[in-house]
């Protein structure tokens, strides 16, 4: 386009390309210009690497922190069978009453489940569950009842606290327990930390983005002359700005991935550990890593943030650059 | 091709760079432009390249009047003007090539297309066989001739140097004039801005001075006004 010569053929739309044409050459443009900052990246190494630590540390530690909330929130998963009712039988109810009793509860329209454990399958589970496995082979005599567990069909506290004050007052019931206000401590407590983790994520992230700024800043006054040159023979800002904004994206790229990696160590290390741990409680807790998913969110946010970085210092300095 | 009209240039603190200057530039005319330092030559030239504006008056290139030239539309404009500067320009990490390239790079060439162009633009300025060193490596004569390479390489219809022989001794600087003939000779307009009376004079062309910010003459310049 040629805005004093109507009809004066310029650049590369001289040769008339067709849209196919066009679009590749776009790709290869910024493809270039993308491997030409990598290469810029190499050659001042120093910075570089300071600012992919300040970024990769920076996002280590709220992910450390999600992986620690993720991992509590799998533990508490497995008993968040929130509001459910734990009838305990009378030690003499013959199995026959039991049925019976089964058979009423279901016919009851609040409730919407009722299972049974009897003595046995109680103890098999305790001794599973417990970790005082050996030590329950000693007793010659199971001491434990017969569990109805009942599930309500309403799923407020309240409804669930009056179903229980009903359900005490069955035949062979010795005693109805609805325990959930640990749960609701629990649930509070990870509420909290998830709120300390995006707390302490956004500072620090905000922290990361002021360094990218910072350096690609550097980067801009270090092309001053560059940047004039460019500008007099008639390079746009859109054109100057491009490769700043990809070297903001590969220190987004490499300071995510060094996150990766450092949380990935940091769980190698605390496996071993872990699993002294779990195998005393003779608990099959795993430890949960990143999934493929959340790595991509790490990822995604690390370039985000080159890339805002960047953006934010190439707006306010290259267009203060004139010739 | 190139026209101002009663344009005046003031700097905040009362300075006047240029007062009142009208010419025509025709279409494949050549012209200098002289006067002593800070008589107001650069500043002429920034007008025409929109690296500064008028404080009044208008400058034209091809009919179109740059006052409507929007910031975002300056790079186009400069696409269409070659400039040449006293100190060349040149990018110091770059090869020769890459440099002459950069216009094209800007404008979207690649590949053989470009490479063509650019060793077109260096076989005019006679570095064909530089292509590959950095300008670092070259002479002065040399370095001017690069940054002449790379004022044509997008063939701009005008051409604007800005004392081109500022820093060379008289015989290189009459090889870059014969370039700036030669280039004139295939049809582009071209304005240079020089204080090298001696060598104008004998070059013969229209020669426009100005003094403090005033075009005080605009014809021949005669043997006998030199220094």
């Amino acid at each position: 386009m040629s805005i004093l010569f109507s009809g004066r053929a310029v650049g590369a739309t001289a040769t008339q390309p067709n849209i196919l044409q066009k679009l590749l050459r776009g790709i290869f443009t910024h493809l270039r210009q993308a491997i030409t900052s990598l290469g810029e990246l190499w050659r001042s190494p120093l910075w570089t690497l300071i600012t992919v630590a300040v970024l990769g540390v920076s996002m280590t530690l709220p992910t450390t922190l999600h992986l620690l909330v993720k991992n509590i929130q799998q533990v508490s998963r497995s008993y968040d069978q929130s509001f459910e009712i734990s009838l305990f039988l009378q030690n003499e109810t013959t199995p026959t009453e039991i049925a019976t009793l089964v058979t009423l509860l279901q016919g009851d329209p609040q409730v919407a489940k009722v299972r049974l454990i009897d003595k046995a399958a109680a103890m098999t589970e305790f001794k599973q569950q417990s970790g005082f496995g050996e030590a329950l082979a000693f007793l010659d005599q199971n001491p434990l009842p017969d569990v109805l567990l009942v599930t309500p069909k309403i799923n407020q506290p309240a409804a669930a606290e009056a179903l229980m004050q009903k359900l005490q007052k069955e035949r062979h019931v010795e005693l109805a327990k609805l325990d959930i206000s640990w749960l609701e401590r629990l649930a509070a407590l990870m509420n909290l930390l998830q709120q300390a983790v995006y707390t302490i994520a956004i500072l620090l992230l905000s922290a990361a983005l002021l360094v990218i700024g910072n350096t690609i800043r550097l980067s801009i006054m270090d092309k001053k002359a560059e940047i004039e040159v460019m500008k007099l023979v008639g390079a746009t800002d859109a054109f100057i700005q491009r490769p700043f904004l990809y070297t903001g994206i590969w220190l987004g790229v490499f300071g995510g991935f060094l996150a990766f990696v450092v949380v990935e160590v940091m769980l190698w290390w605390l496996r071993s550990a872990i699993a002294t741990v779990t195998q005393l409680y003779q608990s099959d807790f795993v430890l949960n890593s990143l999934s493929m998913q959340e790595f991509g969110w790490l990822m995604l946010i690390a370039v985000s943030l080159g890339l805002i970085g960047s953006y934010i210092a190439v707006r306010s300095h290259i267009k203060a650059i004139e010739p | 091709m190139l026209r101002f009209e009663q344009v005046s240039k003031g700097y905040s603190g009362g300075f006047v760079a240029l007062d009142r200057v009208s010419f025509e530039l025709a279409k494949g005319e050549m012209a200098f432009l002289t006067g002593h330092s800070g008589a107001g030559k650069s500043t002429l030239l920034k007008l025409i390249s929109l690296i500064e504006r008028p404080s009044a008056g208008r400058v034209f290139i091809n009919g179109v009047d740059l006052t409507g030239i929007k910031p975002r539309q300056i790079p186009y404009v400069r696409r269409d003007v070659g400039m040449i500067f006293q100190d060349h320009r040149l990018l110091m990490n770059h090869s020769v090539f890459d440099n002459v390239a950069l216009p094209l790079v800007i404008e979207g060439f690649t590949g053989r297309d470009m490479a063509k162009r650019v060793h077109a633009a260096l076989d005019q300025v006679g570095l064909l066989d530089k292509a590959r060193c950095l300008p670092a490596t070259l002479s002065g004569g040399e370095a001017q001739r690069v940054g002449i390479a790379r004022a044509v390489v997008n063939k701009p219809p005008l051409l604007l140097a800005d004392e081109p022989t500022g820093n060379l001794d008289p015989d290189l600087s009459k090889d870059i004039m014969r370039v700036f003939e030669a280039f004139n000779q295939a049809g582009v307009s071209v304005l240079v801005a020089s204080h090298d009376l001696g060598l104008i004079a004998r070059m013969r062309y229209r020669t426009m001075t100005l003094k403090g910010g005033k075009m005080i003459n605009d014809g021949l310049l005669h043997h006998e006004d030199n220094e």
